[in-house]
């Protein structure tokens, strides 16, 4: 085992807090970091200022004072062909995608753990509430110590060979003591507020930026029974589950979004939170990735996740061909949606996940969910 | 860890005799060129005598002479001010796609307020032709633009020749000799240059100073309004101390200029050599030998990229330049290489730009190979 000033560690930095704490505690313990910005995105805001720009400032700002070397890096190439590309296609086909889930796996964990070791770099770390721990030769994924901010549902693509060279020095930290850190450190980003949403659209109309790349094609809004209820904007504007944005008005509870119909563009609609439409008690998932690489059981019992920062379900996962999953849900779950994540959990650790592919409840796919 | 600047192309060290000669004048003489008193005087006999060693330098008057900010500013001047100046004899500026943003921008801002903009393409090694400019020029041309020698490969441009063909012509020649002066025997007369542009942070001097080089019948407006300071063409206080410092650099420049040139030579050879010698793969972008400037060599590493070839030199202690960095930190891909090989050419995205300066020695220079050698080989290997 190296000692941490014989250990290069190329932190991969946002212009965040996270990304800054982490490399503060690293430089603190004494190894030899190195800040890389990635610039996976070219866009310019209504002044003609690059949108990483003021990104890139902060990590200058932060890395001279916790003084390590800084550099950026260039995947806007990768980030396109592999995270934009899928994301665009995933709303095509009327689903739901999660371009961080891609992000991590092709972009954060592969373009730049690759470039980090073109650096010479023993380790890549990242400001993830996550940890990782090796035990007898493996490497495992544990949830962040911060339930509230545990990021390991981004992370549940990652390999045995990507964990080994990571590090994520904020698992052990919660959001709050971390803030602090920053203070206590004088870091200018202590205070810089959290980004929200998707990384490449930042705070700008989601509906407005999707246009740009996606023609939307208005249609109807009906009930599963037939009834129309009223004009879309295009499909791919809705999610299951939805509420907002559907201008239904009219007597009793609010209407939400639980399926889509691609070939005839049709979004559909049905009243109350808890409609049954909504819910379903089993899914196929796809792209299944296992984090430990030892023989599963054909069929076992776990927690799982179907979107970020929900409570974990408990749930009977069976194998299928194909990297396939058929994952039963013990209670019937509210908008379990395709294109997003499902990722499974053993106590703390996480254990891998998938794609939500199709969805179906008492044996039957709904095929109105897509 | 030793460090290696091969950067000076980017920026040299200012040279002690020049910090010696500006901390004097900050100490001792604060007073306002303009004012009509001792203090006054005193101030103003410094700036005539840059004015006067300068001038000496390109064979100019010293009434030619324009102080400016640095090399962009004088490259500003230079455009606008002729632009605007001359619009009633025609819209039409050549210039070329390797120029310095400097000159590039300000091009683009022209073709905004409404000026027609032809940029000359490179051969493969940098150069434009003469021909080129020949067939670009129109009755309705104004003002030709085009580099002494190139900032990334070290190119240099045919200036005399295009210099003799603009000898019958309205348009006014500009060139940006930014990277060639105080190294090269520059001639504006010889040259029929009508307007040049000079830094001094590339020649050992302080930064925040330059000047434009306007011959005497040139029409030209001001880029900057304020008082009448140099002669109406560029309003603003002196920069006392940064005037006699730049003085006091050319001084040196022009008294070293033939030993340095060797010298560069010199380091130039043993660094190809030195390349050759590790058996890598490798490639010099722009002239390998002749017509360029001996401070600057730009290599094509094949198999490799950049942005990753920068860090790790610069985690090795080499300072070495590549495209231009974007206001994100990452790179943009050159526009001069992607003028010479065509922008989706490996080299404009594999190449590296060491340039010398003093401070470098010989025996560095075998050091410095054998670390690069050393990281192109591992970011080569499978």
């Amino acid at each position: 085992m190296k000692e941490p000033k014989d250990t290069r560690v190329v932190v991969g930095m946002s212009g965040g807090v996270d990304s800054s704490v982490a490399a503060y505690l690293l430089k603190q313990q004494g190894y030899d970091v190195i800040g890389v910005f990635m610039k996976n995105w070219d866009d310019t805001d209504e002044r003609g200022v690059c949108t990483a720009t003021e990104d890139y400032e902060d990590v200058i700002r932060v890395c001279n004072q916790i003084g390590i070397p800084y550099y950026a890096v260039n995947f806007e190439k990768e980030y396109w062909d592999k995270v934009f590309t899928y994301f665009l296609d995933e709303y095509k086909a009327g689903r739901t995608p999660n371009p961080d889930v891609m992000c991590n796996k092709e972009i954060k964990f592969k373009a730049f753990l690759d470039h980090a070791m073109k650096l010479g770099a023993d380790y890549m770390a990242t400001g993830h509430y996550a940890r990782v721990k090796c035990e007898d030769g493996e490497y495992r994924l544990l949830r962040g110590k911060d339930s509230n901010k545990d990021q390991t549902y981004f992370l549940n693509q990652l390999s045995q060979e990507q964990l080994s060279r990571v590090m994520f020095p904020l698992g052990d930290l919660t959001k709050k003591r971390v803030r602090e850190i920053a203070k206590e450190a004088g870091l200018v980003t202590a205070t810089k507020k959290d980004s929200t949403g998707i990384c490449f659209i930042g705070e700008r109309n989601f509906k407005e930026f999707l246009s740009q790349y996606l023609p939307a094609q208005p249609g109807k809004m009906e009930t599963l029974s037939g009834e129309v209820k009223g004009n879309h904007d295009g499909l791919m504007y809705y999610t299951i589950g939805q509420r907002h944005g559907l201008g239904i008005g009219g007597a009793g509870e609010p209407w939400f979004v639980v399926g889509k119909d691609l070939k005839r563009n049709v979004l559909y609609v049905e009243q109350g939170f808890h409609n049954d439409a909504l819910y379903s008690d089993a899914l196929i998932a796809t792209n299944v990735n296992w984090i430990s690489k030892r023989e599963k059981p054909e069929q076992f019992t776990c927690t799982a996740k179907f979107r970020y920062r929900q409570p974990d379900h408990p749930v009977t996962v069976t194998l299928l061909e194909g990297g396939r999953v058929k994952v039963s849900y013990d209670e019937p779950v509210r908008a379990v949606t395709p294109g997003q994540a499902v990722v499974f959990y053993d106590g703390e650790e996480c254990l891998g996940g998938g794609i939500i592919d199709e969805v179906y409840k008492k044996e039957e796919r709904l095929e109105y969910v897509g | 860890m030793e460090r290696f600047y091969l950067d000076h192309a980017a920026t040299t060290p200012v040279h002690p005799a020049v910090i010696d000669e500006m901390t004097d004048v900050m100490k001792h003489i604060f007073g306002n060129p303009s004012s009509i008193h001792f203090f006054g005087r005193e101030a103003r006999k410094i700036i005539d005598e840059a004015r006067t060693v300068i001038a000496k330098s390109l064979h100019a008057d010293i009434n030619e002479i324009i102080f400016t900010s640095g090399g962009t500013e004088a490259d500003n001047l230079a455009l606008i001010g002729t632009a605007m100046a001359n619009k009633d004899r025609g819209g039409h500026i050549i210039t070329t796609r390797i120029e310095h943003h400097a000159v590039l921008n300000t091009c683009k801002m022209l073709e905004k307020a409404g000026f027609e903009v032809t940029y000359l393409p490179v051969d493969q090694e940098g150069r434009v032709s003469v021909e080129d400019v020949k067939r670009s020029l129109r009755d309705d041309t104004i003002l030709v633009s085009i580099m002494y020698a190139n900032n990334e490969t070290g190119t240099l441009q045919p200036i005399r020749e295009i210099g003799k063909l603009l000898s019958g012509h309205q348009a006014y020649f500009h060139t940006d000799a930014v990277q060639a002066y105080g190294l090269l025997p520059i001639d504006v007369r010889k040259s029929g240059i009508d307007l040049l542009s000079v830094s001094a942070h590339k020649i050992n001097g302080p930064k925040g100073i330059g000047f434009l080089y306007a011959k005497e019948d040139v029409k030209l407006i001001p880029n900057i309004y304020g008082g009448e300071q140099e002669r109406k063409r560029r309003a603003g206080t002196e920069n006392v101390p940064a005037i006699a410092g730049f003085k006091k650099a050319v001084e040196i420049a022009e008294q070293e200029k033939d030993r340095k040139y060797e010298y560069f030579h010199d380091i130039r050879t043993r660094f190809i050599q030195g390349l050759k010698n590790e058996n890598i793969s490798f490639r010099v972008n722009g002239p390998e030998k002749n017509d360029v400037l001996p401070q600057i060599l730009n290599v094509s590493f094949p198999g490799t990229n950049v942005e990753q070839l920068l860090v790790n030199l610069d985690l090795e202690g080499i300072a070495a330049s590549g495209g231009s960095a974007c206001t994100a930190g990452s790179l943009e891909p050159s526009h001069v290489l992607s003028a010479m090989y065509g922008k989706d050419a490996d080299e404009v995205y594999n190449s590296v730009r060491f340039s010398f300066g003093y401070g470098n020695t010989l025996e560095q220079t075998d050091v410095i190979t054998e670390k690069i050698a050393k990281i192109v080989k591992r970011l080569t290997e499978k």
